[in-house]
């Protein structure tokens, strides 16, 4: 799950790291009273929770009220990449010397979480890593929350040359790796970390991403969610507990298991056909699941046909078949439906189906191969 | 013999008392498995189709000679449930829960490091040596004891391939699900490498999938280690991009992650990666003659 950088800098100042003083807007005047308070020049920054927003002229610094009044109307007006600015952070500009970038994440590789850090820091931070990997440096925690302090500090004087500035730079690093872990966070990031002109160091930006799978342990950080970010129909799939991505194509396909979804999705496209969407029903066996499943792919005008590749192990193939059945009686179904059951219970839903003269496939390719010809048509 | 799982492994079930944990003891206790036990913290005493539920790990290993832990507890509990498998010192545990936070499993695996333990998952089907032993929620009949070793990152596409190996007369000699998660307890090589060691294994199959780069550390392992021919199926080259993870994820991986950049390296390697489940088993013939 991810959040807004206004959201993120309120966890990281909690945390006592050093962030810009400034506030959130999402209208006019709030903006005025916060710029009056952290003194001109401000940065106006785009809340968007998509990248380049930069780039995208989604951020601006204004000398006066007069400039803030014109920019911040500009800013509510624009969209990035789609997106409509909805808040705004306002921060007071600092004196940039220099940036740093510094991120805590899990390598998965390595089964272990890493803090990476770089006296190279900015937006190119990427193009740095590939073109000069020696500018990066990583700390691993070994296993453990806490930070060998001996060892961290041999590190920071590998990031910060400047003596003056090492005992400030260990300290936002213990603390970030802090809120990594008390989070639940898959990323903690601050890019840039600045260097200002009178040798403090600060945030002046603020990234999380969390650990959707430990967010029940954190519900006021679910409550954070901003769900202008989340498809619609991925929203109510979630919610049926069905995990669904629409995509451009016009095989609609319902699938249990991600992989084989994933597979389904692969040799549709290889016989080809186009799928209109990923949808895994998930491991539990409820009828429901499959008529959810369907009123949303068929709330999908770009369909033409839709399959059924089920193979059983939790999953019930007679409970697929029951749901099959009930979305016939309550759907209005304009588009040939394609089913394939194999595995736990398949014999008893074959015999559910043929009572209502639906067709049923023995192999993933037989039923693929004619989902996509019915879908050519 | 098979890998990890034979007529000797006497499994316990974490959690035997749930939905989930008694139906799927049921379904092993039907394919001949050797359930020895169950554990649910406070229910010690009873008993769950027949078979013994007792307080601790610890007292299951004791008085059931367990060998082989199961574990089909909810996702906040099943950290401590693993860790308890590690200070009884269970030499298999196999994690069938999903949805378990990454930190958790970061920490159970620095409780395995310098331990012979070993972990199958979280979030995978579990593992089944056929004819032999059943642990997980793998469908039974449609495997066949024989001498192909499977090892997959998916649940349902690994039956998948299964039943396309069994419907053309290759059995198995064990089938294992690694379990789709960024951080698991056994990789790719970790198995590659039991199998080309198992003398019953005579060829291997590999399924992968998008993401992560496991699979091509497995292809440089086959590259230099194999001794019996591999073949591939990676799921995901429809997939539209990832989701991309603030810089540090693309900092972190030194790789293309994405299911072309892991057929061509697998490829590269020796291994003959397919395009349809169903070509596994031709392939496979051909290349064991």
């Amino acid at each position: 799950m991810k959040i807004h950088e206004y959201q993120a800098t309120e966890i990281f100042k909690a945390a006592g790291l050093p962030v810009v003083s400034g506030g959130v807007a999402s209208e006019l005047g709030m903006a005025l009273q916060i710029a009056d308070k952290a003194g001109y020049p401000v940065v106006l920054k785009s809340q968007v929770l998509v990248g380049g927003r930069g780039k995208a002229g989604g951020i601006k610094v204004v000398h006066n009220k007069e400039e803030l009044e014109k920019a911040f109307g500009a800013l509510k007006q624009l969209k990035i990449k789609g997106y409509a600015v909805e808040k705004i952070l306002v921060v007071r500009a600092i004196q940039i010397k220099k940036e740093f970038y510094i991120g805590v994440t899990v390598d998965s590789a390595k089964d272990d979480v890493v803090l990476i850090a770089s006296s190279a820091g900015g937006v190119d931070i990427e193009e740095t890593a590939r073109i000069n990997p020696e500018a990066i440096k990583k700390f691993y925690l070994q296993g453990g929350r806490d930070v060998d302090l001996e060892r961290l500090t041999v590190f920071v004087r590998g990031v910060f040359e400047d003596p003056s500035l090492q005992q400030q730079a260990k300290d936002i690093f213990q603390k970030l790796i802090k809120v990594f872990f008390e989070k639940d966070c898959s990323l903690a990031e601050i890019n840039p970390l600045v260097e200002t002109r009178d040798g403090q160091i600060v945030a002046a930006d603020a990234k999380i991403n969390f650990d959707d799978n430990a967010l029940f342990r954190h519900p006021d950080i679910e409550s954070m969610k901003d769900s202008a970010y989340e498809d619609a129909d991925e929203q109510e799939a979630r919610q049926y507990g069905l995990s669904f991505v629409k995509l451009d194509g016009h095989v609609g396909c319902i699938v249990n298991g991600a992989g084989l979804a994933m597979a389904t999705m692969d040799i549709i496209k290889l016989l080809g056909g186009e799928p209109a969407n990923f949808l895994d029903v998930g491991g539990s066996s409820n009828p429901q699941k499959v008529l959810n499943a369907l009123k949303i792919i068929l709330r999908n005008k770009k369909v033409k046909a839709i399959l059924i590749n089920i193979f059983g192990g939790i999953t019930r193939c007679d409970d697929i078949a029951k749901g099959i059945l009930e979305a016939k009686k309550q759907l209005d179904m304009p588009v040939p439906l394609v089913v394939r059951l194999t595995g736990t219970n398949e014999k008893e839903a074959k015999e559910i189906l043929a009572q209502s003269h639906i067709q049923t496939y023995a192999t993933m390719r037989e039923a693929v191969q004619r989902v996509v010809a019915l879908a050519a048509k | 013999m098979s890998i990890l799982l034979d007529e000797n492994s006497r499994v316990i079930v974490q959690g035997i008392t749930g939905r989930d944990g008694s139906f799927h003891t049921e379904r092993m206790l039907e394919y001949g498995t050797t359930v020895v036990g169950g554990v649910t913290p406070g229910k010690g005493g009873q008993a769950v189709c027949g078979v013994p539920v007792f307080n601790t790990v610890a007292e299951a290993k004791d008085k059931a000679g367990a060998n082989t832990a199961v574990i089909y507890v909810p996702a906040q509990f099943a950290k401590d449930a693993i860790l308890e498998d590690i200070k009884a010192g269970i030499p298999l545990i196999i994690c069938i829960t999903e949805g378990l936070p990454v930190l958790d499993v970061v920490e159970v695996k620095k409780a395995l490091k310098n331990t012979s333990l070993r972990l199958i998952g979280p979030n995978c089907p579990g593992v089944i040596s056929p004819g032999k032993s059943k642990v997980g929620i793998m469908p039974g009949h449609i495997h066949k004891p024989g001498s192909i070793g499977v090892v997959s990152r998916s649940g349902t596409l690994t039956y998948e391939v299964v039943y396309n190996l069994t419907l053309s007369g290759m059995g198995q000699s064990t089938c294992v699900g690694l379990g789709g998660d960024p951080v698991i307890g056994t990789r790719f090589i970790d198995i590659l490498d039991m199998f080309m060691r198992d003398d019953e294994t005579t060829g291997i199959v590999i399924v992968g999938e998008i993401g992560g780069e496991d699979e091509q550390i497995a292809a440089e392992y086959i590259k230099k280690e194999a001794t019996k021919p591999v073949v591939g199926f990676i799921a995901g080259r429809s997939a539209p991009a990832g989701k991309r993870m603030g810089h540090a994820g693309a900092i972190i991986s030194s790789g293309d992650t994405t299911a072309e950049a892991k057929r061509t390296i697998l490829t590269a390697c020796g291994v003959t990666v397919v395009d349809f489940p169903d070509e596994i088993p031709s392939v496979l013939r051909e290349k064991i003659k």
